[in-house]
């Protein structure tokens, strides 16, 4: 018994040792930025705190009847075996303490649920896997996905994860609301069921196919603020977070500009060197195919078919492109991808993922007439 | 007190004769005994414990350090899935349908259970359907990696799930009807097979119990069976009840697999207390406090269990008068969950206790599973749980309730009885050891789960942020001290069978127990056959003021 006495204590030394070493955790729920997060925190430090009061008192009666009550100590057993008045006012205190924290969940409750009377509408659309962000009523439209860095390390066996910044909670694109501003979130999905959490938002909402769930914020503070996918979506749902950034208002209206300029400028179909065409097309790749088709091209054995020596990959582009562009009933269809992208891609997949097929594609040969156009 | 009374062993001793056991290894397959089939649905629960126990070393191998290192996501997913189906419907539920099978007759004074027959055959209907899920394990596309919930569309998505889908739903079916062909039992031998001078208010809480079970195990079995055959059909026979692109509607799944999943959490918990009620008054050496009131509990908390099922779900939109209605119908369980423990508390109150192993884990769970407890009175407020769902949190609270809970009640009740059933004595040091070992890495492992999730760690990652580093580790070396000390377990009831310390038991085994229940005026080992005429009296001490 001593050995393991000794063991324990070592065990326990380890692991404050490791938590002085980490000054970046918590032990407790997060306040968050907005009025409901922080009423939810109330709540449940509320609660919390009944709960440690209880179960003082109920573990402290059961340890004093543990360190008295023991036949060791020649304690004599009584023989009692019921009361009613006891159990009547423990049945009736336990009530009472929960009409009395009731009361104000209800009120959260309603506040929470309250969509009405917003400033704006964003919505939101969880994808395998990644989030896709349109602003009703402007031509903001754009997908975040899981930024590069992150992307690679955990892809990539024996890459050290703790020099990624933000692993796993870093997107190309975060959200961006003005702070001080009603937004709701409409929230839909076009394949399974995601959930879309910011903890500094104070809530999660499912994001169903085929249904549309409503959800608002109303942050005060400017700030950047992170969160996951949390309903299981997959071998990939660890893997879709979600960042929002909240603006001064002057700030958020220069970055609608700055989006929208950019979502009006046209690809730059101009020629590229091989090494461009492979740089630009692994980053098509791991936005686009990485999640399904895997970092080597090697697919998942019986689920998702390999890129590497595949037919369609390695056979003509003309036949490639046109997979790509239509999908099948497995696969989505990129039609999303403009020809820049395009001519990347498949560069790429054609040259790389164990596939040498030699010629390389530029832009123009890939755009289609009206990607010039928009 | 005189319980023995009618059973004797020379006058049994020529029926016994011509109705031993059968001979050599066939006799563990044609058994119809109670006896038998208890300990084979002991011993299998017991194999899949470990089964289901490796998948969660590999999770928390995996989650050991942030980044991924030994397992695809997708295989990461499925032992999380198979993980839970495992432990459900492998281990925590065949376990106590194994004590039901060895206890209830033995406690209510029944030579049997009432249907042997039946009852072998849902013994290896459970054996089949549980082989029939492990062999999706080595299958193309792997073992179901959407959650042991089923959720579509995930589960029926060609890149999810490959051809595991209709073996693991076949699989469902067969479990559902071994369950619900074990609980038929059950309540036949329990109504009909009493001695007679036991009325329903004189039975031993775990009968009592195990009665309730049995209803909701028969209430919702169906559900849970006829959820995935609708899945079944929408993914080959192309109906669309949950494809929201046919009319159908996925959150229609998830409400009817928890009309199903919360009553199954309370299928796990209700014979935890029966057992409970039964272990801390003979360590007390007091009658249970308030049995009235621990049986009308338990059925309260039946009852509820089949209007709260939405909490499982508060996030995926509903109305805000569903939401309110679920929030309030949760909170109410805490009230007749309140009235156990306190029961528990005031059994052993001015008690005369000793420690004995059955004791420590008893106790233990009375403490460990109020703590599941109270995180489940947070997130039944449902605001609190928009923050809570799906997180570690969740993770913490439902192992919570069901390792320190059901799994130390089971082996509470493994060394309580063992050494009825055997007539040998366990090795009270390493039972000790056991449980020390256990108490101590079930907290290493679950507590830091808590913070997790506060903090923000979503469930069912392979792989996670920085911040949630050191907790992780910590968790994983309790998970692996815990799955290491299991070990003592399986040795010691090795051992024990064995002949143990070789000290030979008495039949009460227990101080005074023959009090409690009257498996203890039975000789220990527990003759083959027992109760052939039932006895006269019945043990009533907690019901000594309505006689």
């Amino acid at each position: 018994m001593k050995t393991v006495k000794q063991l324990f204590a070592g065990l326990i030394l380890i692991s404050l040792g490791l938590e002085s070493a980490q000054a970046d955790y918590t032990l407790n729920l997060m306040k968050g930025v907005t009025k409901v997060s922080n009423d939810i925190y109330d709540l449940h430090m509320l609660i919390l705190w009944i709960c440690v009061i209880i179960g003082v008192i109920v573990f402290g009666a059961m340890f004093y009847s543990i360190f008295h009550h023991r036949k060791s100590k020649g304690h004599q057993a009584a023989q009692f075996h019921e009361n009613t008045t006891v159990e009547i006012i423990w049945t009736i205190i336990p009530t009472l303490i929960l009409v009395g924290m009731a009361i104000p969940a209800t009120k959260t409750m309603l506040e929470l649920n309250d969509v009405k009377e917003s400033d704006m509408t964003i919505q939101v659309t969880g994808k395998q896997w990644y989030w896709d962000y349109k602003y009703l009523n402007t031509d903001i439209h754009f997908e975040s996905h899981l930024d590069e860095a992150s992307e690679k390390a955990h892809r990539t066996v024996g890459a050290d994860p703790r020099l990624v910044p933000h692993y796993l909670l870093n997107v190309d694109k975060p959200l961006v609301i003005p702070v001080k501003t009603k937004v709701r979130f409409v929230l839909t999905s076009t394949d399974v069921i995601h959930s879309w959490w910011v903890p500094d938002l104070g809530w999660k909402k499912d994001a169903n196919p085929g249904f549309i769930n409503e959800a608002w914020t109303l942050v005060e503070k400017p700030g950047t603020y992170r969160g996951q996918c949390t309903e299981l979506c997959g071998r990939d749902h660890g893997f879709m977070p979600i960042v929002v950034i909240a603006m001064e208002q002057p700030d958020y209206d220069a970055w609608v500009k700055k989006t929208l300029d950019q979502q009006k400028q046209k690809p730059d179909l101009s020629d590229q060197t091989r090494e461009q065409l492979m740089a630009h097309g692994e980053s098509v790749y791991l936005k686009n195919c990485v999640g399904c088709h895997q970092i080597n091209g090697a697919g998942v054995p019986g689920l998702i078919p390999a890129l590497t020596g595949s037919a369609i990959a390695t056979g003509k582009w003309e036949s490639l492109d046109g997979f790509l562009r239509a999908g099948t009933s497995k696969m989505p269809k990129f039609d999303k991808l403009n020809g820049k992208e395009f001519a990347e891609l498949m560069t790429y997949v054609r040259n790389n993922l164990g596939n040498n097929v030699g010629e390389i594609l530029q832009p123009k040969q890939t755009a289609l007439p009206d990607d010039d156009d928009e | 007190m005189s319980a023995v009374a009618e059973h004797d062993d020379h006058h049994d001793h020529h029926d016994d004769h011509d109705h031993g056991p059968a001979k050599g290894l066939l006799r563990w397959v044609i058994t119809t005994n109670h006896k038998d089939i208890g300990t084979l649905y002991l011993l299998f629960a017991l194999a899949m414990f470990f089964v289901g126990g490796s998948m969660a070393m590999v999770i928390r191998a995996e989650l050991f350090e942030p980044g991924l290192q030994f397992v695809d996501p997708a295989f990461f997913n499925s032992m999380t899935t198979m993980h839970a189906l495992v432990m459900v419907f492998g281990a925590v539920m065949p376990a106590f349908v194994g004590l039901a099978n060895w206890q209830i007759p033995l406690m209510i004074g029944a030579a049997d259970m009432a249907l042997p027959r039946m009852n072998n055959m849902s013994f290896w209907m459970l054996v089949a359907g549980v082989l029939l899920l492990a062999s999706t394990l080595f299958m193309e596309g792997g073992a179901p990696n959407g959650g042991w919930t089923l959720y579509p569309p995930l589960v029926l998505q060609p890149i999810t799930v490959g051809k595991a889908l209709p073996f693991a739903i076949f699989s469902v079916h067969l479990l559902g009807i071994s369950s619900i062909m074990g609980a038929i039992n059950i309540i036949a031998t329990i109504l009909n097979m009493r001695a007679p001078a036991m009325r329903l208010m004189d039975m031993p809480l775990f009968v009592w119990t195990w009665l309730i079970t049995a209803f909701l195990l028969i209430a919702v079995m169906p559900v849970f069976a006829g959820a995935v055959t609708m899945l079944l059909t929408d993914k080959f026979f192309h109906t669309s009840f949950f494809n929201a692109a046919g009319g159908g509607d996925p959150v229609l799944y998830e409400h009817i697999f928890w009309f199903f999943g919360h009553p199954e959490v309370y299928i796990m918990i209700l014979p935890t207390f029966g057992v409970a009620s039964t272990i801390i008054p003979v360590f007390a050496r007091k009658p249970l406090f308030g049995y009235a009131s621990m049986v009308w509990a338990t059925a309260s908390i039946a009852f509820l269990s089949f209007i709260v099922w939405a909490h499982h779900m508060f996030t995926v939109g509903m109305p805000i008068a569903g939401e309110l209605y679920f929030m309030y119908a949760t909170m109410i369980i805490a009230v007749p969950t309140g009235v156990k423990v306190f029961n528990w508390t005031a059994t052993m109150w001015k008690g005369a206790m000793t420690f004995e192993t059955p004791m420590l884990f008893s106790i233990a769970f009375v403490v460990l599973f109020t703590m599941g407890g109270f995180t489940g009175l947070m997130m039944s407020i449902a605001p609190s749980d928009f923050q809570y769902h799906d997180t570690y949190f969740i993770v913490a609270h439902f192992h919570y309730t069901l390792v320190p809970a059901s799994i130390f009640i089971l082996m509470a009740a493994g060394y309580f009885w063992l050494p009825k059933w055997t007539g040998h004595m366990y090795n009270e040091k390493i039972g000790q050891l056991h449980f020390w070992l256990s108490v101590i890495s079930v907290n290493i492992l679950f507590f830091p789960q808590h913070f997790l999730g506060l903090a923000g760690m979503p469930r069912r990652i392979p792989d996670y942020a920085i911040q949630f580093a050191d907790w992780n580790m910590i968790s994983s070396i309790g998970g692996f001290i815990f799955g290491a000390s299991q070990l003592l377990f399986l040795y010691i009831v090795y051992d024990t069978i064995k002949g143990g310390t070789g000290e030979k038991v008495t039949d009460e085994v227990w101080e005074d127990a023959s009090k409690h229940g009257l498996e203890w005026t039975l000789p220990s080992p527990v003759p083959y056959h027992t109760w052939t005429t039932p006895p006269s009296a019945v043990p009533t001490e907690h019901v000594l003021d309505t006689h």
